[in-house]
């Protein structure tokens, strides 16, 4: 029926008009919070930079097979298990000999649901390592929910990591996600240029302080480093004086003897002690200071340092003491991160984005617009105006929804203009073919729109399919295309039924009287 | 009001055949020549650079470029006159701040009279990522546009539209191979999006020609094809009309960026609203879809 209660316009006029008010909500700023909403921006609009990132776990895994071993050996030892030939192999597994007549003892400790030393995740109903015998060979392997575990620790570590070093650079309103368990995602709106974010989170910042020493029998080990800038390589103690972990703060600083910028550092408690002690020993010796596997510097100990404070000299410009200071403040990552997707779109083109979008989207709305009214005269400025205010709930739904515009986001806007009109279109093409054998206008215009319906509702729902499967394997912009085309079929249909039946319902009332009425 | 009548069913064969050589030349290209894939299928770094100072050229920027070992680069102009697009595929290792060493190198030795407008830099794992998950994509939907027939209409419906939509997206993709135009995320979505709108324009016809079904038993599918086309033709043809009208504005106005997916998708419309009316109803027709076909439905 062509009729439509008070009521029934009442709640139509009225969620018409919210929508419209949200839609203007973008131009003008409101006091209430409510009130105040505005469509977001995606990146490629406003400009900013799309980063994402991989956690390298290998070294995370290797250094818990070490801890493992190490535990293993405290472990045999208070449990008084004999073993043999405990050995990390190829950086996978764990390999030991046990004693034959300790094999069920031992298997048992690792298979049982209390282990102490293979903890039981009753979650995945899995331990932290499968274990294989051959005769007395025992062979631990990370099962594979041990790996996600380590994974998710070291997502959540680096996560927190990324997030501390992005906020003391203070960019706004940064997004850091996690994505899957070895990624993260970092969207910086409106950073023109990410070189600077890039370079401290493609720093692992693993700092140590140990003594430079020339003899190669030390009981902790030694290796070979280079310095920073590859000059020269010294030998190094494996034995850790002082790591980031133990400092408390850092901040760039002038030097006034020499005129050199250097980065200070207060140290923790335990930090104070051992670097106090050490320092006590060890003067005359050079300590030095090493950041990811290479040396910033090495200076000769004076005297000893007590204070529990002390500064990291090494050829730094005033940028780079300050960087390096914000990583040693934010703590050091627990495993390398590589960027393996970048996208940075610069402020200006994204503003030409916009520029280009709205003109487009004004042409096409007024090429389909002429198109309707000289197509169906009255009843095209009847869809006209419906598709203007379609726009308007569009546009309205996603600032209530506060969503993000991209530029195919736009152009999903543009397209639902063109293809909007396709309901009415059905409905008036239909209305046109009743005309011809129904002389009653009411009663053709009625059936035209419920006859259409069924082919107005299948070729939205295909539509419809197809922006749902693009919203949920898109991603970034190409999400925003399926969001507007998607939010843009439903508010087509709510136009179409409600508004444009409506309007069509007041003139026909009118006029159905006239000849050729469409 | 005049009614159409045009005899649509008289070519059903001869386009059938001009449809097939569209399709048979279209894999040919993608099997020889193959698609351009871009940053996002292939993985390598793509650099929109405006130049400020008019001394910068391709040929200096490609000579300045191919000094860095960056493997194989290709610098083109992009749109506007002093707007360069240079794109090239490192292979060896990428350390996270290269984009800046490239920037630094530039100015040595071009100056600095220019800014990056976008980089985009896409690994190799997330490029075969993003590919497999378009490839997805795709088929996911036309899975669901193949199930969603058959579930409203029959299964001799489905595979019509279903032909309709490989019609579409191979000979869309045919020339995207034969023009060496770029293949990335965008058009993806334009893909897509055709489905979606090559379906809903079989879906128009498709459920007229249901309806007459019901109403005409002496009717045979030939000529009743003809008559559903011919009563929804100039819907048809409007909504062709006004969807290529928004394209085409985006095409010429919607800026560069653009450009490729509104060519697709423009390609895609040409394409879905004639095999709406060439391939989708021709199959209906040798599949002898009668009333007893529908009945059947309503009947369980």
């Amino acid at each position: 029926m062509l009729y439509f209660s008070k009521i029934k316009i009442l709640i139509i006029s009225i969620f018409t008009l919210v929508l419209v008010y949200f839609t203007s909500s973008n131009f003008f700023k409101a006091d209430d919070n409510f009130f105040d909403k505005n469509i977001n921006l995606g990146l490629d609009l406003q400009g900013g930079s799309y980063l994402l990132l991989e956690i390298d776990n290998r070294p995370v895994v290797t250094q818990k097979l070490q801890n493992t071993v190490s535990i293993l050996r405290k472990y045999f030892k208070d449990k008084k298990i004999k073993y043999k030939d405990l050995i990390l192999k190829n950086d996978n597994s764990i390999e030991f000999l046990i004693n034959e007549n300790q094999l069920d003892f031992v298997k048992d400790k690792f298979e049982d649901k209390d282990s102490e030393i293979n903890p039981y995740y009753s979650n995945y109903k899995s331990h932290e390592f499968n274990l294989e015998t051959f005769n007395n060979l025992f062979v631990l392997k990370l099962s594979k929910y041990g790996l996600i575990e380590i994974k998710n620790s070291s997502l959540d570590q680096a996560l927190e990591i990324v997030r501390r070093r992005i906020d003391e650079v203070g960019t706004n309103e940064p997004n850091i996600l996690k994505r899957g368990n070895d990624r993260i995602l970092v969207e910086l709106p409106g950073l023109d240029d990410p070189m600077r974010v890039k370079n401290l989170l493609g720093k692992t910042a693993n700092l140590t302080f140990r003594f430079i020493t020339q003899n190669t029998e030390e009981t902790f080990g030694t290796e070979k480093l280079f310095f920073e800038d590859n000059s020269e390589e010294a030998i190094v103690s494996k034995r850790i004086i002082l790591s980031g972990d133990n400092i408390l703060d850092a901040k760039p600083r002038m030097d006034n003897q020499n005129n050199e910028t250097v980065v200070s550092f207060t140290l923790d408690r335990v930090g104070s002690k051992r670097f106090a002690k050490a320092t006590t020993s060890g003067i005359g010796k050079r300590l030095a200071i090493i950041l990811d596997g290479k040396i910033v510097s090495a200076p000769v100990i004076r005297s000893a340092i007590v204070g529990g404070s002390g500064q990291i000299s090494g050829n730094f410009t005033f940028q780079s003491a300050t960087d390096l200071a914000l990583l040693l403040r934010s703590g050091a990552l627990p495993a390398p991160l590589n960027i393996i997707e970048e996208r940075t779109v610069g402020p200006d083109l994204g503003q030409d984005s916009i520029k280009a979008g709205v003109i487009a989207l004004i042409i096409g709305f007024l090429l389909v617009i002429l198109f309707m009214f000289v197509k169906y005269k009255i009843f095209g400025f009847i869809a006209n105006i419906t598709l203007l205010i379609n726009l308007f709930l569009l546009v309205g739904i996603l600032t209530l929804f506060e969503a993000t515009l991209t530029l195919p986001g736009i152009a999903g806007i543009i397209l639902t203009v063109g293809m909007a009109v396709d309901a009415n279109v059905l409905i008036f093409e239909r209305i046109k073919e009743e005309s011809v054998s129904e002389k009653n206008k009411i009663i053709a215009f009625d059936s035209g729109y419920i006859k259409s319906r069924t082919a107005i509702l299948d070729a939205n729902i295909t539509t419809l399919i197809a922006a749902v499967i693009l919203f949920l394997m898109g991603s970034g912009p190409i999400k925003g295309f399926s969001l507007t085309l998607g939010v843009g079929i439903f508010t087509t249909l709510f136009s179409v039924y409600f508004l444009a039946r409506l309007l069509t319902s007041l003139y026909v009332a009118k006029n159905k009287d006239k000849e050729n009425l469409i | 009001m005049t009614k159409t009548n045009i005899s649509f069913n008289t070519f059903y064969k001869s386009f059938n055949i001009f449809s097939l050589i569209l399709i048979i030349i279209s894999l040919f290209l993608l099997f020889f020549k193959g698609l351009n894939y871009g940053v996002d299928f292939k993985g390598g770094t793509l650099i929109e650079l405006r130049a400020s100072d008019a001394q910068i050229t391709i040929s200096n920027l490609r000579k300045s470029l191919l000094n860095m070992n960056l493997g194989d680069v290709s610098v083109k102009k992009f749109g506007n006159e002093n707007d360069f697009l240079i794109k090239f595929e490192k292979k060896s290792e990428i350390k996270n701040d290269f984009i800046g060493e490239i920037k630094n190198d530039l100015i040595k030795s071009i100056g600095n009279g220019f800014n990056f407008r976008r980089v985009e830099n896409v690994g190799p794992k997330v490029s075969s990522e993003l590919l497999r998950s378009g490839i997805i994509a795709i088929a996911l939907s036309l899975t669901a546009m193949l199930l969603y027939i058959w579930i409203r209409f029959e299964w001799q419906f489905s595979l019509g539209a279903l032909l309709a939509l490989f019609h579409d997206i191979i000979i869309t993709l045919g020339v995207f191979s034969l023009f060496n135009l770029e293949i990335n995320l965008s058009i993806v979505a334009a893909v897509l999006t055709i489905v979606g709108y090559s379906m809903n324009d079989t879906v128009v016809i498709f459920d007229r020609v249901r309806e007459n079904l019901m109403k005409f038993s002496d009717i045979k599918i030939f000529e009743l094809t003809n008559i559903s086309i011919n009563e929804t033709l100039s819907r048809t043809i409007i909504t062709s009309i006004t969807t290529l009208l928004a394209l085409l504005s985006i095409y010429f106005f919607g800026g560069e960026i653009l450009k490729g997916f509104s060519l697709a998708m423009i390609l895609g419309v040409v394409f879905g609203t004639y095999s709406s009316i060439y391939i989708a109803n021709p199959i209906l027709v040798y599949l002898k879809v009668s009333q007893k076909t529908i009945l059947k439905e309503s009947k369980n």
